[in-house]
């Protein structure tokens, strides 16, 4: 990465005319596209201040109460007095009690108590019982991805112009039942809200901010390249810019070696022999959390761009990713046995928008007799696989590629819906191979 | 798949009998089920081949079509279908009680009660198979923008009087039966499986010879009577059983269906030949001859069907029906009332596809529909809770102490610790919300917060966790809790961790204000202006 122009100011130049389109442009709505880490809580906020500062007043959609707490906070933290109204559900601890030592945050479960307020921050689900309100000049839609199109609809007559961010390549909405029978149709109520606003809004402007502050050098190739082929990015900080390193030296272990290999290369795979196993996988799961308790044992020290001086490695600042809850909860079982707390476990849904030094996956696809569409879609590994800034630690089951190979992809295919690429199938692929570079085998 | 029902199937494999999955009855299934066996023409999408239909099992009416391909004799076959399906479905829009609704009042905004008719029962149709509901939906599809000569006196070829009305009936049913837990429009299979696993695999239970076979074998294995019902055939290559429908086996349709076609199509040209009247009246001879053996093939492959059919119903009623199905059953009921009343008050049919507001709010009544079914099942039935205290999303335990607290705010309320004693590691987070039902009620539940694990609670050495939870709600308003609203030490008690009812979700725009992320209101399809029906073409006059 030398000869390319620096990418603070290619960062600043995405962000300027994103800000341009959304204060001076003419078009209802601007859409942003951010891969993973790019800074888009940092543009959400700017964005929200700049509006305030216009005199515009602003809604802002956000998806989970976490995500609308968090807003709150950063808003109070750049503008400490600005009026901000945070409206939250009626049931009982609605919102986060930090809020509540913020000055200029009002809280209020009606719509009609916070009028006035220059910005006011809800979930969508909250935001779609508002009614019979003056509607706003301007919205921002955050994690507009993740958002379903009926969400959107249920929301999209409280403003008169939005700008919706979020990131492509992370899970697409999900729902309960089936809606095969509105595949095809530009406002399919399951698809996600921007294809919707973009089938029937081709002209918007479209951005994209280019740059991964997240993502490590030795990351941001291979995500971008797997998981946004035809949009790529690159990461802010160059290779040599962060390291990892261990107080303690390894014991030859499988798990001490595949740490070993991560803080040397920025990914390891920790491959355990083949076979088919219930998700709970035992073995795999103990091996989730041994590794996690080496890597706290050893004295994990992670330096990076931000200051001269390591900083350990803690278990706040390490997460363990799975694609089923009962892993998640097998895994926090195991890891309290070894007597390891404070380490964030959790399902790709819920670890989306969330940011660790280290993180260990267990591989969607370990142990499985089969590859279906939910173990095979592109934005579960890609949540997985881009939560770190340091280090990624992959265990698996050996035979992960050649399941792929006998599992190709039989999702039926609709008339009228745009085929994603890449599909899973090629993004498990691109990961694996990148993977088995870094393969440690281990038998336990 | 879910972990217990992975085991009932291994179980199955291993005994060879199908293993049951549930205790109670999970679908209503009315006294007078009007079954329906269809079948469709191979290569001819949406072509029907003949039915069985009836509410007797020992006279169903068989529809036949001799020459699928000749639309006047399809039509013909619609319109006895019509006649076979509407008096059945008029009986029971006819049979009326009073019953309340709440209405939006235009004039005021606020909520009333309005008093309306809701039909005492609906009219339920069972086919044999998935594919079944599908081929339900084609036909209703093909039939309800069909012109009669009452619609368009000039219409070229108007259809038979009551066929555009069946169509939006079976249009409506087809739709119904994609609402988790509906009980209208049923498929054999679907509710065979729903209630045993066979030790074969999904699409396999498909088949419904094959799954029978599983449940009640007629002696013997039962993995080895479905593989006969599968595969097994007579003398001349025809399968002893035969499939569900609609499509046919290939094997019938070389051998023995398209040489009687054939003949039947030979006959009406000798038929159109004749030169005189006694010649005329032989050649009608051959003709009804030949229709007569067409029928009499169609009966033969469609009658195995029917009766299998009917004996997975009696496998059905030996389980007592769940008590939250009933529940279910007055919701179809709403849905068939509803659409009695937009038949009556004259409404266009069905549009083809759903506006952007329409297909929001279906699916959002669906998702509140499979959450409400999920958690009905398990409350209903103790083997499904079994499921969901296997997969920690539910538990069983004893009370075993119940300590006094309350809510630290001006006016104090009832908050009590309860601890109970369990075996069971349910997934609980920092004040994961659990449920309980109060008795008697199938829909009223209690709400309690998980607050800690209590430890050191081993009496008999037998390993068992004790979680302390804090009862949250219905204790009444005063300062005490209403008597009977709290556990008391002893009691056993099943936790969920989801709700036992669902919230609606929120109200959506009108379709008129469909915003412009949406594409604005419908443009063509506004108020009054319904979809037209179908422009003639070319091909629509072979």
């Amino acid at each position: 990465m030398t000869a390319v122009s620096d990418p603070g100011a290619a960062a600043a130049r995405a962000t300027d005319a994103i800000l341009g389109d959304t204060l001076r442009g003419t078009a209802r709505g601007v859409v942003v596209d951010s891969p993973p880490g790019a800074g888009k809580s940092t543009l959400v906020v700017r964005a929200a201040l700049e509006l305030a500062a216009a005199g515009r007043p602003l809604m802002v959609v956000a998806q989970t109460n976490a995500q609308v707490d968090d807003l709150v906070v950063r808003l109070a933290e750049k503008e400490p007095g600005l009026p901000v109204g945070r409206l939250h559900s009626s049931d009982s601890d609605p919102y986060d009690k930090v809020l509540d030592g913020l000055d200029n945050v009002r809280t209020s479960a009606k719509a009609a108590d916070l009028a006035g307020l220059d910005i006011v921050i809800s979930t969508a689900a909250k935001w779609a019982h508002v009614k019979n309100v003056e509607p706003w000049g301007h919205a921002i839609v955050d994690e507009a991805y993740q958002m379903r199109s009926d969400a959107l609809l249920a929301v999209a007559g409280l403003f008169e112009r939005a700008l919706f961010v979020g990131d492509p390549g992370q899970l697409d909405p999900f729902s309960i039942v089936g809606a095969d029978q509105w595949a095809g149709l530009t406002y399919d109520p399951s698809a996600s809200a921007v294809s919707t606003l973009l089938a029937h809004n081709p002209e918007l402007p479209q951005h994209r901010l280019p740059v991964s502050w997240r993502l490590p050098a030795s990351a941001a190739p291979l995500v971008s390249d797997a998981f946004y082929p035809y949009t790529p990015f690159r990461s802010g900080t160059d290779h040599g810019d962060r390291r990892l390193s261990f107080g303690v030296p390894s014991d030859g272990s499988g798990p001490d070696r595949v740490l070993d290999e991560a803080a040397e290369s920025g990914w390891g795979l920790l491959e355990l022999p083949a076979r088919h196993t219930p998700r709970t996988d035992p073995e795999a799961v103990r091996a989730v959390a041994l590794v996690v308790r080496r890597l706290l044992d050893r004295g994990g020290a992670a330096t990076s761009e931000r200051g001269p001086d390591p900083v350990p490695v803690t278990a706040e600042r390490v997460a363990v990713g799975t694609a089923h809850r009962d892993q998640a909860a097998a895994v926090r079982a195991a890891l309290a046995d070894l007597g390891v707390t404070g380490v964030a476990v959790d399902t790709a849904n819920r670890l989306q928008g969330r940011e660790f030094d280290v993180t260990v996956v267990l591989h969607p696809l370990s142990g499985r007799p089969d590859a279906t569409a939910f173990h095979l879609e592109t934005g579960r590994l890609c949540v997985l696989a881009s939560r770190h800034r340091h280090a990624c630690v992959v265990v698996c089951r050996a035979g992960v590629a050649d399941l792929l190979d006998e599992h190709p992809s039989t999702e039926p295919v609709q008339l009228g819906v745009t085929v994603k690429f890449p599909d899973g199938w090629e993004a498990n692929h691109a990961v694996l191979s990148h993977l088995a570079e870094h393969r440690v085998h281990w038998s336990p | 798949m879910s972990l217990i029902s992975t085991l009932a199937r291994l179980e199955a494999v291993d005994s060879g009998r199908a293993q049951p999955l549930a205790t109670v009855r999970h679908r209503h299934l009315t006294d007078r089920p009007l079954v329906l066996v269809p079948l469709t023409t191979a290569g001819e999408a949406g072509a029907p081949l003949g039915a069985l239909v009836g509410t007797d099992r020992a006279a169903p009416r068989l529809l036949a079509v001799p020459q699928p391909r000749d639309r006047d004799l399809r039509f013909a076959f619609l319109a006895e279908l019509a006649e076979a399906v509407l008096p059945h479905i008029e009986a029971y829009a006819d049979a009326v009680e009073p019953a309340e609704r709440n209405e939006v009042d235009p004039g005021t905004g606020k909520k009333v009660k309005v008093e309306v008719e809701l039909c005492a029962d609906a009219a339920q149709l069972i086919v044999p198979s998935r594919a079944g509901i599908d081929f339900v939906r084609l036909l209703g599809r093909s039939m309800r923008f069909r012109r009669t000569v009452e619609d368009d006196p000039d219409t070229p070829f108007p259809a038979p009087a009551r066929v555009p009305l069946l169509g939006r009936w079976l249009t409506h049913y087809g739709e119904r039966a994609r609402v988790p837990g509906s009980s209208l429009l049923l498929a054999a299979t679907d509710l065979v499986n729903r209630h045993w696993a066979t030790g074969q695999s999904s699409l396999e239970d498909q088949h419904l010879g094959a799954l029978l076979a599983w449940v009640d074998p007629p002696g013997g294995s039962g993995a080895e009577a479905a593989l006969r019902a599968e595969l097994e055939r007579d003398r001349d290559g025809q399968l002893i059983c035969p499939p569900a429908g609609p499509a046919t086996d290939p094997a019938f349709d070389n051998k023995l269906l398209a040489p009687a076609i054939e003949r039947y199509d030979r006959a009406r040209s000798a038929l159109g030949a004749a030169e005189d009247g006694l010649d005329a009246d032989t050649r009608l001879g051959e003709l009804s001859g030949a229709e007569r053996e067409i029928r009499s093939l169609l009966a033969g492959v469609l009658l195995p069907t029917w009766d299998a059919v009917w004996r997975g119903l009696d496998l059905l009623r030996e389980l007592p029906e769940g008590t939250r199905a009933q529940d279910r059953w007055t919701r179809d009921r709403w849905s068939f009332t509803g659409h009695r009343d937009r038949v009556l008050a004259g409404e266009p049919p069905q549009p083809r596809r759903d506006d952007a507001v329409t297909a929001a709010q279906k699916l959002a009544s669906r998702e509140t529909a499979q959450a409400q079914l999920d958690a009905q099942e398990a409350l209903d039935d103790p083997l499904v809770l079994a499921g969901r205290r296997l997969a920690g999303e539910a538990f069983v335990g004893e009370v075993t102490e119940v300590e006094m607290a309350y809510s630290e705010s001006k006016r104090p309320s009832p908050r009590p610790l309860v601890t109970v004693r369990t075996e069971e590691r349910p997934h609980l987070g920092e004040r994961t919300k659990v449920y309980r039902s109060l008795d008697g009620d199938p829909v009223r539940s209690q709400t309690a917060e998980f607050v800690a694990y209590a430890t050191g609670e081993t009496e008999d050495g037998e390993e068992a966790v004790g979680l302390v939870l804090r009862i949250m709600d219905r204790m009444g308003r005063g300062k005490e809790p209403a008597p009977g609203s709290v556990p008391e030490p002893g009691d056993r008690i099943a936790w969920t961790l989801f709700e036992h009812d669902q919230r609606g979700g929120p109200k959506l725009p009108d379709p008129e204000d469909t915003p412009w992320t949406h594409g604005g209101p419908p443009g063509a399809v506004g108020p009054g202006t319904a979809e037209r029906p179908d422009p003639v073409t070319p091909e629509d006059l072979l």
